[in-house]
Formats: C-alpha cells, structure tokens, sequence
C-alpha cells in the first residue's frame, strides 16, 4: 500500500481552516497549535481525518491553573487566560507527535467535548472536570472519576487547600487528641 | 474403655480452663480479611510466603469475604474515597473482631499529609494494634501479629457481656 507523503500541520490548516490557529509553539522540535477553545473540535477532527496527518491516536489530555497569585507576578504572566488545556495526540502511521493547546477563562469554565472524536476522551475529560472543574459541554457522563462523588471543590487547583494536618509528636499529643476523631466500635 | 484410650495415645486428663480453650482456637486460626491498599500489602503477602510462613501461626488463609474473617490488616494508605468501603467491611465481620494497622501510613497518614489521604486508619475503626514501617518488614508485621495474640491471650470470657462485641 502506498503511503501518502507526510503534510506540515500548519500549512494544512492554514488551507483548510484559515484563521484558527491562533499561534505556534516549538519546543525540542515538537510542534503546538494554539487554538481557541470553540474551534477545539474541529481542529482535532482536521489533524485526524486529513491525508497526509492522521493523528489517530489521542494519548492524553491535561490541564494546567496557571493562577496568578501562585506566580507571584500579574496577570497570568504569558498566559492570556488561567487554565491551559492541551491534547496530545500520536499520528500512529507517521510516528509523530502533536499537541494543540487552548486557553480557559475562569469566568466561563466550559470546553467543546471531543468524545464524537474519540471515545477515549471520556475519562480523560471526567478527571480534568474532577480535578479543575473545567465542564466539557456534550459529554455523555460528566462525573467525578478519581474523589469520592459528594467532595466538594477540585483539588488540583493552585489555590485549593493542601489539607494538611499537624503532625503528632510527644509534646502535642495531648493537643492534638482532644480534637482527634477516633472511631469508637 | 481400652480401645478409646489406646487411640489416645493412653495420654491421660488434660486440665485447663475455657478461657485459655477459647483463646488458643482464637489465636490458633485467625485468619486475616484478604485485603490489601498498597505496597505494605506485598510485605504482608511475603510474610504469608515460604519464606516467613505465617502458616505457623494458623494464619496462612486469606478469606476474601468479611464475614468469614477475624482479622483486618489495613496494608496501605486510607484514601477518604476508600473509608466508607473499610468501614462497611468492618461491619460486615463477626465479632470477635480485630484490626492491625499496618505501616505509617495507615497508622497516622504518613508521608500523605493530605486532602486525599485519611490521617490514621483509626478514625474510621478501633484498632488494636499498630505496626510502625515503611513498609514494616515481614518480621515487623509478624511482631505486631504476636502482640495481638498476646492480647487475645489476656480476654476473659466474663468481659464478653460487658465489652460487647469487642
């Protein structure tokens, strides 16, 4: 069988979707496509439908809090919004790698699904709602996958609490027992 | 008369009192719930190994469901989405009941100083005893199986009513 020639992905969606990509990033020669969080779909679809890419494998998809106070200087730094959600994705015929990457606002929390692309994309999508609280609209069970169902709050944000209790040594153990929750029987 | 002590052995009267009777049963087979949450769960399975043969104590049988268990060894680190699935187990066996908290973490929460992490298997249920580690050797866990049974040993049946299902 012959095996259609690789394509470059920016000039393919320079021809296919002008105006989407939003910027380029190269680091150690692996390419990211920055995009808008409504053009996340079809993006996806394009870098995996089109002769020539065939990213059809999607091997993860992370989320970042780049929180502003954490940084200690303004306004998110580089970053244009606080969460940064990045697909990775693995053309299995070209053995390559390629990540697009979009920006979330805190004022509206919500990411196009791409569970049409991939069913794979489901638990992915449900630990990043789990762990940042970013919604995916049109997913099909969009639950807690890794706390407990009633927790409350989601703890991979900068600014959620550690929960860290003090530790016991000898001089407050005393202390530290009296407010202590031991089951009794 | 001749033919039931000759395949006795012609051994004689033992004497001995139902406490101590109840106590050896007790701490002669004690089998542990088949439960294990992380790496301390395989020192507690190379205790049950040839090599440390934790079958000397009786204790070599695993049983998958609670109620056929005396005894719960927490192997692990407690996450809070786990406590109510410890819990229920733990209500689900049959007095008399025990639990060894085994290694740091499931003693206090040990390196997992955490939101995620349950600070110390006994604020979920009454342990009796804790084995430090981490993980605790074979040896270490074997210690704090002993010490149990040394516990056993001192029960006495006329607490029975007065403890409860202790």
């Amino acid at each position: 069988m012959q095996i259609p020639a690789a394509l470059d992905a920016v000039t393919t969606f320079e021809e296919k979707l002008p105006g989407v990509l939003q910027g380029t990033h190269v680091f150690r020669d692996e390419l990211t496509l920055l995009v808008q969080p409504v053009d996340v779909p079809r993006a996806l679809q394009l870098l995996r439908d089109t002769k020539g890419l065939v990213y059809n494998y999607l091997s993860d998809i992370s989320a970042v809090d780049y929180y502003e106070p954490a940084r200690g200087y303004g306004d998110y730094g580089d970053r244009p919004e606080r969460f940064g959600v990045s697909y990775h994705l693995l053309s299995m015929l070209y053995n390559r790698r390629i990540r697009v990457k979009t920006y979330v606002s805190e004022d509206n929390l919500v990411l196009p699904t791409v569970t049409t692309l991939w069913e794979a994309a489901n638990w992915l999508e449900r630990e990043i709602f789990d762990m940042m609280g970013i919604r995916f609209e049109g997913h099909p069970n969009l639950r807690r996958v890794l706390m407990p169902e009633d927790w409350e709050g989601h703890p991979h944000r900068r600014d959620y609490p550690l929960g860290y209790e003090t530790v016991m040594f000898s001089f407050n153990v005393d202390e530290i027992n009296r407010h202590k929750p031991y089951a009794k029987e | 008369m001749g033919v039931i002590s000759s395949k006795l052995g012609d051994l004689g009267v033992v004497t001995t009192t139902l406490d101590t009777a109840v106590n050896w049963a007790r701490t002669g087979a004690m089998w542990p719930l088949l439960f294990g949450l992380a790496c301390c769960a395989i020192e507690m399975m190379s205790t049950q190994a040839s090599e440390y043969d934790l079958s000397r104590f009786g204790m070599e049988l695993n049983r998958a469901s609670p109620r056929q268990s005396d005894l719960i060894i927490v192997a692990g680190r407690v996450t809070r989405k786990m406590a109510p699935v410890i819990r229920q187990l733990y209500d689900q066996m049959a007095a008399p009941r025990y639990v060894l908290s085994m290694g740091d973490c499931a003693s206090c929460g040990g390196v997992y100083n955490n939101y995620a992490i349950v600070q110390g298997v006994d604020e979920i249920i009454p342990v009796d005893v804790y084995v430090a580690g981490c993980p605790p050797r074979p040896e270490q866990l074997i210690h704090g199986i002993l010490t149990l049974h040394e516990r056993v040993r001192g029960e006495r049946l006329k607490n029975w009513v007065v403890e409860g299902a202790r």
